[in-house]
Parts: C-alpha cells; structure tokens; sequence
C-alpha cells in the first residue's frame, strides 16, 4: 500500500455506457482535513457518542445485530442506532463472509455514506476468509477492498463482543484513530484495482458518491 | 407408494427404482419422457408440489444427474425423477410451463453446472454469479481452493494438518517415538 498524494485527474468510469457518464459524478473521494486541534477533539467526541449503524446485513454477522437492537442487550444505552439509509449512517459493520455478489453492494453503499465513516468487520470471515476460505465466491480479506478501523473476532462473535468492539471503536474516535475515509481516499486507485479484480461486471461509477 | 411405481412401470417401463423409505423412491427415466411423465404425474396422480430440481456432477461416468422432487400432498410421499444428462454440452427440455417457479431453478442450474434449458424465461440473466467466465463452479473438476488463492488474496498464517496424521500423533505419541 502506498500513502502518496491524491491525485486529481476525473475517473474514468468505463463500467458505464456512453450516454450513461455524464449522469454520474467523475470526481475521486476527498481527504478529510482535520480543523483546529481542540476544535477537532470536540467533533471526536461528538462523533463517538452518536454512532449510526447502517442497517445492512451481509452474511450471517448481522443475526448478532438483532439480540443487540433488542431487549437483551439494548445497544441504545451506547448512543447505537440503525438507519435505513447508506446518507444518514456513520458506521457500516460487515456481517461475517462476504460474497462477491454482496461486495458490489457494499462498495456502493459505503461510498455514499457520509464522511466520516467507519468500518467494522465482524466475525472470522472478514479476516482471513473463516470457514469458507477456499470458497470460489467469497472474499478472504477485507482489508483490501475496504480500509476497516476494527475486527471483531469470532465465529460468531456474541453480542458482548460486537458491544466490547464498539466501546473500542468509540475510545479510537475520540483518540482520532480511525482514518479509514482519509486512507480510501489516499490509496484510492488500489482499492479500486482491487475490487475490479473480482467485481467483474462493474457497472456502476467508479466512485458512487 | 407401491401403487404408483408400479403404475409408472406398467405405463412407462421405468427401471430401475430404488426405493429409500416407504414414502419415498426414486427412479431414473430417459430425458425426452420427463415432460410426459411429470405432466402425468402432475395432473393424474396428485404429484403437485415440485420441491427441487437439483444436478450432480459425475466427470467418471461423463454424466450430468438431474434430480426433480416431487410431493404429493394427499398421501405425503416423496418421488425423485432422475435424469442423466451428456456432461460435453448438457441440455435439458424446459419444463416451466408445468410449474412457472422452474424458470429460476433452470437459471441457478445453468449458472452453476452450465446446462442449457432452451426456452425457459430469463435463462441468461445472472442468478449469483455476476460476470462469471471461468468454468461453472459447481462442476467438479471445477478446483475451488485454486481459483480461491489467485483470486482473493489470502492471509497468510493459515495451517492446516493432514487428519490422519494429527490424529495419530494426538493419540498415540509414543507410536512417533518408537520409529
């Protein structure tokens, strides 16, 4: 992975057809530029207490949301909610294997959330591929299509985990740890190789903002 | 369960049968009669409910083996129609006139084995696989854990161990030893 300089140049987006390209935005992601260091701290802080879970389920992870939401566990009591919408939601957590079907997806999804956003990735899978490791059709690392801030292990990790990950998740924002939007948008193009690796179909922008 | 196998055998000569439990049996017929058969079996003799249309790989014998389920409600048995297909360029009659729900099996079959059913709807579209060009995964000389390695980066630090042999040296350490 190289951390160079952002370059410029519009997007290609040669997924789409002729008549289609004008339609769609050719800009790459912009790098966040932190403000004034207390200023900064402040937003952190704000950022950490309201977290907004997209409500996405890839693969089996996101069973484990659902006694989380609940009674049981209640994630309210953290400041954790789901939202509907890739627009209004800050975190994306990636439910456990990850087909390359549903990687299309997410990719798109995560690229129309609002800044900043952040990545968990839940369960074995996300990590090095889990049980379905020698799978033809899911992926054996996240990491290289999406920069995640944290994982969670296990298979599958109980709901005490998943909250055991995000109070961490949280005491990284607030250190400004999580720099997933600003390393995207820096290794942009390797993401991007990466995921047209295996996407083979792409027909879609190259950058779905 | 007796009475209808020996109705589709004094009706089509079907053999052979094997019957796994009183209520269910398979029996393998001739692909061109399966239409025949089915229509028969739908109509005439309660078989209403296609549970599954499912294929096996067989690269021995250079067959393709296409299972179609069906439930009858009234008695509650089970009957598999089994069908052998040329594995070089299979291809199979379409039957979603029968039931319209086989259009979307015939899609995942030929996605996934490669089949060909001319003139069932939307057969073409993508099912699971977008863009798939390598042969049909679930083909068996289809090598899943190579296509797996060059294509989704593994972590390195996986270990795997030979069954047998870990299960020896868990068992029996001292028989290492001895050598």
């Amino acid at each position: 992975m190289d951390n160079k300089e952002i370059n410029n140049t519009k997007l290609a987006n040669e997924g789409l057809s002729e008549q289609d390209r004008p339609l769609f935005c050719d800009a790459r992601p912009q790098s966040y530029k932190p403000l004034g260091k207390y200023v900064e701290k402040f937003l952190n802080w704000a950022r950490a207490n309201s977290l907004w879970i997209l409500g996405y389920g890839t693969g089996c992870g996101a069973i484990e949301l659902r006694p989380l939401m609940t009674a049981r566990f209640d994630m309210f009591r953290w400041g954790l909610a789901p939202r509907p919408t890739p627009r209004q939601a800050g975190v994306f957590v990636i439910g456990g294997y990850m087909s390359v079907k549903t990687l299309k997806r997410v990719i798109r999804s995560y690229e129309q959330m609002q800044g900043p956003k952040f990545v968990i990735g839940l369960g074995s899978c996300t990590i090095n591929g889990g049980m379905y490791w020698d799978s033809y059709n899911t992926i054996n690392r996240l990491d290289h299509y999406l920069p995640v801030d944290i994982y969670i292990t296990g298979c599958m990790p109980r709901p005490e985990a998943l909250i055991a990950g995000f109070n961490k998740l949280k005491e990284m924002i607030k250190a400004g740890e999580t720099d997933g939007q600003n390393e995207y948008a820096r290794n942009f193009d390797w993401y991007k190789a990466n995921q047209k690796k295996i996407v083979k179909d792409w027909n879609m922008p190259d950058y779905n903002w | 369960m007796q009475e209808i196998l020996n109705k589709l055998i004094d009706r089509y000569a079907i053999e052979p049968i094997q019957e796994n439990r009183h209520n269910q049996a398979f029996v393998t017929i001739e692909k061109n009669r399966l239409p025949d058969v089915l229509t028969w079996l739908r109509d005439y003799e309660d078989y209403t409910h296609l549970a599954f249309i499912t294929a096996v790989d067989y690269p021995e014998i250079e067959k393709i083996q296409l299972t179609y389920m069906l439930h009858n409600y009234i008695l509650h048995t089970d009957l598999g129609l089994r069908v052998l297909l040329d594995r070089t360029r299979p291809e199979m009659v379409s039957i979603h006139h029968l039931w319209k729900q086989v259009a979307t099996y015939q899609r995942e079959l030929r996605e996934m084995f490669g089949i060909d059913f001319p003139g069932s709807p939307g057969l073409q579209e993508n099912f699971a696989l977008e863009g798939w060009k390598d042969i049909p995964p679930m083909r068996r000389d289809f090598d899943t854990k190579e296509y797996s390695e060059k294509t989704y980066f593994p972590r390195p630090g996986r270990q795997t161990h030979d069954p047998k042999e870990y299960m020896k040296e868990k068992l029996y350490p001292s028989a290492k030893e001895d050598k």
